[in-house]
């Protein structure tokens, strides 16, 4: 026997829906405060703050950073490193001050918010702090970083490709890297009928 | 032929290398290089309701060493493409290659830096399949395909290219050695069995 719904469901199920949208509102409060100490603390290393979409990205001035996360998950208890991940800002438009940026997403488990951190990175010095030490999910995500857009993370204890083979040359999420690559796809010995095992 | 009517039942007139061609064509040894969707295919084709060992190719090695029929069946990347090569020249002559689906013969959708376009660049292949990926019954069609190639003896043409010996210089290459051993075999055993002198 199939149930049907039931205006009882159907209040239930708005119950649910509404208590979801509430919570999602507190949360966002929460995260707004927690943005707001991180801008006082950084005084004028604060770029900007930016909610899009109900999601907050902490700007920070580059020498700044590393402080600001450690900041981050010894005071503020962010301790879930999410993601970190990289921009190339070449051919986007609007004014940034650097090319490239990398990006930082952080989560507190326990109090149940969620912050971006983002620092300019400039194309002629592609160089960031790692954030390795603060936490340690940060090692790989740096080293696809690496991979794809060529910044280089100081500190990093073993700062090589993660994804591509190590023979590669380029970083092809550049935005300024062609597509099809440059060759490198079409650069493998051919082998014959009949060759033998010793010529691979 | 009057072989046959001569020497009763159970005898059959044939040439050894025809003899030689159908006992392979009919235990194909497949090797899966099977990196996407068109493994799945791949694996539906050997399983029960296509069932490959209707054709005699259903004991898939994953070993190349012990497998004559190479089936590359989806994407192959630059990371890849090393792998595969070491794949096929592990395996031992006689062998045969079936490139699967639109990635492995030509790189498919995936016209980017990382994609190989198209196996054949890179190693022989023998037969390709169409389709994206490929329903079983194209690569069962694949199979007899590679099973016709052998009883026409393209495996003799690709011996002859491997060891640089046309088929009937081949032979009489063959019958000189065995002309040669047969002389040894009479001739007396004191050459063979005398102690050097010291």
């Amino acid at each position: 026997m199939t149930r049907l719904p039931t205006a009882d469901h159907e209040a239930q199920a708005r119950q649910r829906r509404e208590a979801s949208k509430q919570a999602a509102e507190r949360r966002l409060e929460r995260e707004r405060g927690l943005a707001r100490q991180a801008a006082e603390w950084l005084g004028d290393d604060l770029l900007e703050v930016i909610e899009f979409r109900g999601q907050l990205t902490v700007v920070c001035k580059p020498p700044r950073l590393h402080e600001l996360l450690a900041w981050f998950k010894d005071e503020l208890a962010f301790d879930m490193l999410v993601d970190a991940t990289a921009v190339d800002y070449l051919k986007l438009e609007g004014d940034y001050p650097e090319r490239f940026a990398v990006v930082y997403h952080l989560a507190n488990t326990v109090r149940e918010a969620r912050l971006r951190v983002r620092a300019y990175v400039s194309e002629e010095d592609p160089t960031a702090p790692t954030a390795g030490d603060i936490w340690a999910a940060a090692g790989w995500a740096e080293r696809e970083i690496y991979d794809m857009y060529g910044l280089e993370f100081e500190g990093h204890p073993n700062l090589i490709r993660i994804l591509l083979p190590h023979e590669y040359s380029g970083h092809p999420l550049r935005k300024d890297y062609p597509l099809r690559g440059r060759g490198e796809r079409d650069n493998f010995p051919v082998i014959r009928r009949g060759d033998a095992e010793a010529k691979a | 032929m009057g072989l046959e009517d001569l020497l009763g039942e159970g005898f059959l007139a044939t040439r050894v290398k025809d003899l030689l061609a159908w006992g392979r064509k009919n235990s194909l040894w497949p090797m899966p290089f099977g990196t996407a969707c068109c493994a799945i295919e791949m694996m539906s084709t050997l399983s029960s309701r296509y069932d490959m060992s209707r054709f005699g190719a259903e004991v898939v090695r994953f070993s190349p060493r012990q497998a004559d029929l190479l089936i590359v069946g989806g994407r192959v990347t630059l990371k890849m493409m090393p792998v595969l090569q070491r794949i096929w020249l592990q395996m031992p002559e006689p062998k045969w290659s079936i490139s699967m689906g639109a990635c492995a013969s030509c790189g498919g959708v995936f016209d980017t830096y990382t994609m190989i376009q198209g196996v054949d660049q890179f190693i022989p292949v023998d037969v390709y399949i169409p389709g994206c990926p490929p329903r079983p019954e194209n690569l069962i069609d694949a199979v007899r395909l590679i099973q016709d190639q052998i009883s026409s003896h393209e495996v003799q043409a690709h011996i002859d290219e491997i060891t640089g010996i046309p088929s009937l210089p081949r032979l009489q290459h063959m019958q000189a050695l065995r002309a040669e051993r047969a002389r040894l075999a009479d001739a007396p055993l004191i050459e063979v069995v005398q102690e050097p002198a010291k």
